[in-house]
């Protein structure tokens, strides 16, 4: 599959995404450099490996389960003094309704 | 300084009532004051909750109990494990004054076998770095010499194993975080197989590779560490269902009969004073009764660019945690995608910013397939390749790094040339098997190298059993520590 030069219009939308705010000149320096990693990648993208079966996990994985037993877990009170604000034992963030998608 | 004593002659000697716990961590915490300074190993020093660790082991010494395999050993600890009520950081701003309410399984195995933990050591942040310039509190210095890199991500970790300030440290592994530390400060480092190490409690970069190991100034001390922090643990759902590892026990087998493949591309990669070494390694392995072969495994070429996709992909997954919401910075803002923005743009560095980007867009509409399909699909050549060779070998051996340690600032500026420094270590990773890095003598510039031997996945045994027969041709040689 061919996979065109990145762009900056790219990293933008990217960085979008991943919830990170790039000033002009982070997103110059960024997609030049994240072009040079993409470009040394494409001996990967593309190579003909249509039969391969991809690998997630190195070791055989299965999904793991246990008894739904009650036991002792993180204690709330700890977990809650490590966040930035808290209100009524529970996290507490900006409003969420009403912003742009 | 005295001459560095291995945590299994220190533990023996604590147990036995020869010396206390108390005065080897004031020994240590001593060389701490003198030249962390310099060094920068550590972003924190936990020196009271040490002393009470030791004066506890000290006691139970003096109560006739035995205290444990590490009993009064101190050990420092990479700044990605969890460590309860004490900050762990990744040496990441996003992470500014977090206490986690729980101890990493491998602190809790540590401390239950005695271990005196000393404190927390810098590292690239979230460990996306191998030079641990990356880190937000400032880079670690080589105690070689203190205008190189120590290596990364664990450098802290191997600096402070190489400069003296504890005998032994853990460190991660994703692409080589151990090993290619270990190998540029002149100690031991060892990734073992993936699942044999808990990863509770392990800060996750990228989940299917990160593996906890040990960092050393022997081998038999790796050995002893990788059977104490082993074993199942119900917490970590990719945890192997299996038996502790036994493999200290193993270590004076020798490799007479072996037979040991020194792998061709690792040696293409290399500077030439590097593969000398490697090649005075495969010698020593030859004159103790292997059989020495050289093998191609032309699919770790692949390496490389297979990881630069699967690990930053992972970890953009796995960095998505850090929102302002549950913990850490929060940089506040009208609204929650806002403040997640705001929180996420000012709290991680650069390198941290280039692997989310890297990764979202690897996994992004219309590139998932050509960019990480392909790469999942490298991935399972890459374990048909190391299967090939180790019909024919029991262990592979190579170089750890292409290289001695580079100065401090030479390839910040350049991710690509950075990313080369893991090429001999990542395609353990991605293969899910265990590498160990030991000291060999020095390259042209007098600065340590290391050689790495491979096993297949499982095959603690064999790997240290070799390393052994190598860490000893190094003493005969001289200079293998300075």
């Amino acid at each position: 599959m061919d996979t065109p030069r990145l762009t900056r219009d790219d990293v933008a939308h990217v960085a979008g995404l991943a919830r990170l705010h790039l000033t002009d000149e982070e997103l110059d320096l960024f997609t030049g450099q994240l072009a040079v990693v993409l470009d040394h990648a494409a001996d990967v993208a593309l190579l003909d490996l249509a039969d391969v079966p991809p690998t997630a996990h190195a070791m055989a994985v299965t999904n793991v389960l246990r008894p739904d037993t009650p036991g002792l877990t993180v204690d709330r009170a700890e977990v809650l003094a490590a966040a930035p604000s808290v209100e009524d034992h529970r996290f507490r963030v900006p409003r969420i309704l009403g912003e742009a998608p | 300084m005295t001459p560095p004593r291995s945590a299994l002659d220190l533990a023996a000697a604590i147990r036995n009532g020869e010396a206390s716990a108390v005065e080897v961590l004031d020994d240590y915490l001593a060389v701490i004051d003198a030249h962390d300074g310099e060094i920068h190993a550590f972003n924190l020093v936990t020196r009271d909750a040490a002393r009470a660790q030791a004066t506890a082991i000290d006691q139970r010494v003096a109560s006739g109990e035995h205290p444990g395999l590490l009993a009064g050993v101190p050990v420092a600890l990479k700044d990605n494990l969890c460590t309860r009520g004490v900050p762990t950081t990744c040496s990441s701003r996003i992470l500014d004054g977090w206490r986690p309410p729980y101890d990493a399984t491998v602190v809790t195995r540590l401390r239950e076998a005695g271990a005196v933990m000393v404190g927390k050591t810098n590292m690239d942040e979230f460990a996306m770095g191998s030079s641990t310039e990356s880190s937000a509190f400032g880079p670690t210095r080589n105690p070689h010499d203190t205008s190189r890199v120590p290596g990364g991500s664990s450098g802290g970790s191997a600096a402070a194993v190489a400069a003296g300030f504890a005998p032994v440290a853990l460190g991660s592994d994703t692409g080589g975080s151990i090993r290619q530390p270990a190998a540029l400060c002149g100690v031991v480092g060892m990734k073992p197989t993936y699942g044999t190490v808990s990863r509770y409690g392990l800060v996750a970069f990228a989940s299917s590779l990160d593996q906890i190991g040990p960092l050393t100034t022997t081998v038999a001390d790796a050995a002893l560490v990788f059977d104490v922090i082993g074993g199942h643990d119900p917490a970590d759902s990719t945890s192997l269902d299996r038996p502790a590892p036994r493999v200290l026990s193993v270590l004076d087998e020798g490799i007479q009969g072996m037979t040991v493949g020194v792998l061709t591309e690792f040696l293409e990669d290399a500077d030439a004073d590097v593969v000398a070494r490697t090649r005075q390694a495969a010698e020593a392995c030859a004159a103790a009764g292997a059989r020495v072969e050289e093998i191609s495994v032309p699919e770790v070429r692949l390496g490389l660019s297979a990881y630069y996709l699967i690990a930053p992909a992972e970890a953009s997954s796995n960095l998505a945690r850090y929102d302002g919401v549950r913990f850490g910075l929060r940089v506040d803002a009208e609204d929650t995608t806002a403040m997640n923005t705001a929180t996420r743009s000012v709290g991680f560095g650069a390198e941290v910013k280039r692997r989310i980007m890297l990764g979202t867009y690897a996994l992004s509409a219309g590139y998932m397939d050509a960019y990480y399909g392909q790469a999942l699909r490298v991935r399972t050549k890459i374990i048909e390749g190391f299967a090939r060779a180790y019909r024919r070998c029991d262990v592979l051996l190579g170089p750890t790094t292409p290289s001695t340690a580079f100065s401090i600032g030479a390839k910040v500026g350049d991710p690509m040339t950075m990313y080369l420094s893991d090429v001999c270590t990542i395609p353990t990773n991605l293969a899910g098997h265990p590498a160990i890095s030991i000291p060999f003598g020095s390259g042209d510039d007098g600065l340590p190298v290391g050689v790495q031997l491979l096993a297949p996945a499982l095959a603690e045994n064999t790997l240290l059993r070799a390393a052994a027969v190598i860490e000893a041709a190094a003493a005969s040689m001289g200079g293998s520590r300075s």
